[in-house]
């Protein structure tokens, strides 16, 4: 008989594996495996997606509420303009291709002792294994006057789509020579370089179409993620440091933290004196926790983040249960959307090997992440993890930030690498 | 132990023509590797590589379906500093000998899809003539799209990446093995440039 490469792979992936479950085409016992995902973001989508390419004799089935997703990564350049809102959603049809069935509902309630969820709909799902990759929620009472209300005129734009809509027509709407307030909250939070990223692409907007305009990043920190290559970015590109500079940056140790705002007044108060700033548009990421469901269900502790077995995401709250991406304390990893698609796999080759019977593979994660700066000025940051102990802690000696000594070819391509790895992660997250 | 699949099965099994550029389903893949972990550690390169290496973005390479010599002499070149890059050389300084060789079966394993992208069909003639007349075949075989001796599948690559390779080639920043040192030297000697465009053209218009 003639083998051609996929039965090449299945015979010796089986014959081989045996005793240790990856991700090669294994198959499964009788009766069929229910697997459940809350949460069609970057985490959900991922882990359901490895979840059959791995065993496709499991039913996954997802639970999102949108139609579509808007990407947070990449979400800023919609911001500066170079990238429209289009361009940064993606819709589920790549995921039932793979034999996913998904499910338009918000999940309301899990019940851990029936293993099931309630949906809005009052649609219930049984499962084996639940996944809750629901991303974070947003604190809004951290800051007084602060409200899903009032985030339609002091937007915080941190989930991408409508918000994102709102803070970019505020942007284009401002005069020249207007002010931005950006307030960045304290950790850990969802996409760590993510403010300053936003700083950089406003002032890359101003730049070419409002010069005169100024961007006041009031930090709840001391400091924060890139730093150096940030301030040198800013540097290079926005006169930082100089009085012409676009960019401003207060530390919460000089009156940075935000306290309260008022939307009508387009006026906010910082720090310990009090300080009141008005702007002409004011972004406000507050502070944040594990998305609303993970909350309802029991599954955060008093940290208001999810604590999880590191090595198959199984939460240490409720058991058959396993929560990923920005809502899990995954120690080490950032709240990033390549962490999230890292773990999606992780806790994919721990559902496959537990429903099999089998030992799990020594796990693997990795995070990349890139900042577009300015125009060909890209950054990026990189970790290749492992488990120690129960902590997932990055590889010594590997990783880290670009060079501050990089060239302007490497800056350039750094760009061009932010752009491929958003096609590939989307690609490998949702098609 | 080696295996290795039959030439050519992948074209029985489908119908294309032969006229169609037939990329690299007869190369060996090793089977002394641990197979499960390769699984894993293969998919955590997919967040920039596409799933199973199969790049969807231009400036990333496509690295499933290479053979396991190149993607361990890449691994092991950005693990050393040897050879330049912009987050490789970070990445893959976080995995021991072992993993590397596991990750390379794992590639080895996958089917190399081409890249679609534009290609322009007169320069990628004159490519084609440049491929031979500097004996590019000698290690690029079946007009780059296979993979012997580590040489890479160049055909259906990305456009951006093999131009920034290229660069990193001419400017002396990635090594390059004697005979095509010297071959390039030619190449670039009259109309360079020019030259350059129509041979990346040739394997680009492979799809």
């Amino acid at each position: 008989m003639t083998l051609n490469r996929r039965h090449f792979l299945q015979v010796t992936a089986g014959a081989t594996a045996a005793g240790v479950v990856g991700f090669p085409y294994i198959a499964s016992s009788a009766g069929t495996q229910k697997v459940v995902v809350i949460g069609g973001g970057t985490g959900g989508a991922t882990a359901a997606k490895y979840l059959r390419m791995a065993d496709p004799s499991i039913e996954v089935t997802l639970i999102e509420a949108n139609d579509s997703y808007y990407t947070c990564y990449l979400s800023n350049e919609v911001l500066s303009g170079d990238r429209t809102l289009e361009s940064i959603r993606v819709g589920y049809d790549g995921l039932k291709k793979h034999g996913i069935k998904v499910v338009k509902a918000k999940a309301t309630a899990i019940d851990g002792d029936a293993k099931k969820v309630t949906v809005d709909t009052g649609d219930t799902f049984a499962y084996d294994r639940l996944i809750v990759s629901p991303g974070v929620s947003l604190d809004y009472d951290k800051i007084e006057g602060y409200s899903e209300e009032a985030a339609q005129t002091i937007t915080h734009a941190w989930k991408a789509g409508e918000q994102t809509k709102i803070l970019r027509n505020q942007l284009e709407a401002m005069k020249d020579g207007g002010t931005v307030i950006i307030s960045a909250p304290p950790n850990p939070f969802r996409c760590p370089p993510g403010p300053y990223e936003r700083a950089s692409q406003i002032a890359h907007y101003f730049k070419h179409h409002k010069p005169k305009s100024k961007i006041l990043v009031l930090d709840s920190k001391d400091k924060f993620s890139k730093q150096g290559l940030f301030t040198q970015g800013w540097i290079d590109l926005y006169g930082f440091g100089t009085d012409k500079s676009m960019i401003e940056w207060v530390p919460a140790a000089e009156g940075g933290k935000v306290i309260s705002v008022d939307a009508a007044n387009m006026s906010i108060i910082a720090g310990d004196m009090e300080d009141e700033h008005t702007a002409d548009v004011i972004n406000i990421i507050p502070p944040q926790k594990a998305g609303k469901i993970a909350l309802d269900a029991g599954l955060a502790d008093d940290s208001g983040w999810c604590p999880v077995n590191k090595r198959t995401f199984e939460s240490s709250l409720i058991p058959n249960v396993h929560v990923i991406g920005d809502a899990c304390i995954a120690t080490k990893m950032p709240k990033a959307g390549y962490a999230a698609n890292s773990q999606g796999k992780v806790v994919a080759a721990a559902i496959v090997a537990v429903l099999n019977g089998k030992e799990m593979v020594e796990p693997s994660y990795v995070n990349t992440c890139y900042s577009v700066i300015g125009e060909d000025y890209g950054i990026s940051v990189a970790a290749v993890y492992r488990l120690e102990g129960d902590i997932i802690t990055p590889v010594k000696g590997a990783g880290g930030l670009t060079p501050k000594d990089a060239t302007a070819e490497h800056r350039k391509r750094e760009v061009q690498f932010a752009y491929s790895w958003y096609d590939n992660i989307v690609q490998d997250s949702f098609n | 132990m080696r295996n290795k699949t039959l030439k050519y099965a992948l074209l029985l099994v489908s119908g294309f023509a032969l006229s169609s550029p037939v990329w690299a389903d007869e190369h060996e893949c090793p089977d002394d590797y641990d197979k499960a972990r390769g699984v894993m550690l293969g998919n955590t390169c997919a967040g920039c590589h596409g799933t199973n290496g199969a790049s969807v973005g231009p400036a990333t390479p496509i690295i499933g379906g290479l053979s396991a010599e190149t993607i361990k002499e890449a691994m092991n070149g950005y693990k050393s500093g040897d050879r330049p890059g912009t987050v490789m050389g970070r990445i893959a300084k976080g995995y021991t000998e072992a993993e590397i060789d596991a990750m390379a079966g794992f590639f080895c394993e996958q089917k190399f899809v081409p890249a679609k992208q534009e290609a322009d069909a007169t320069k990628a003639d004159a490519g084609k003539k440049l491929h031979d007349k500097y004996k590019c075949e000698k290690c690029h075989e079946n007009g780059g799209t296979e993979d012997e001796d580590g040489s890479s599948i160049i055909a259906g690559q990305w456009k951006t990446y093999l131009q920034y390779e290229l660069a990193d080639f001419q400017e002396g920043h990635r090594y390059m093995p004697k005979k095509m040192k010297k071959a390039m030297k030619k190449l670039l000697k009259k109309d360079g440039e020019a030259n350059l465009e129509q041979i990346i053209e040739y394997y680009v218009s492979q799809q």
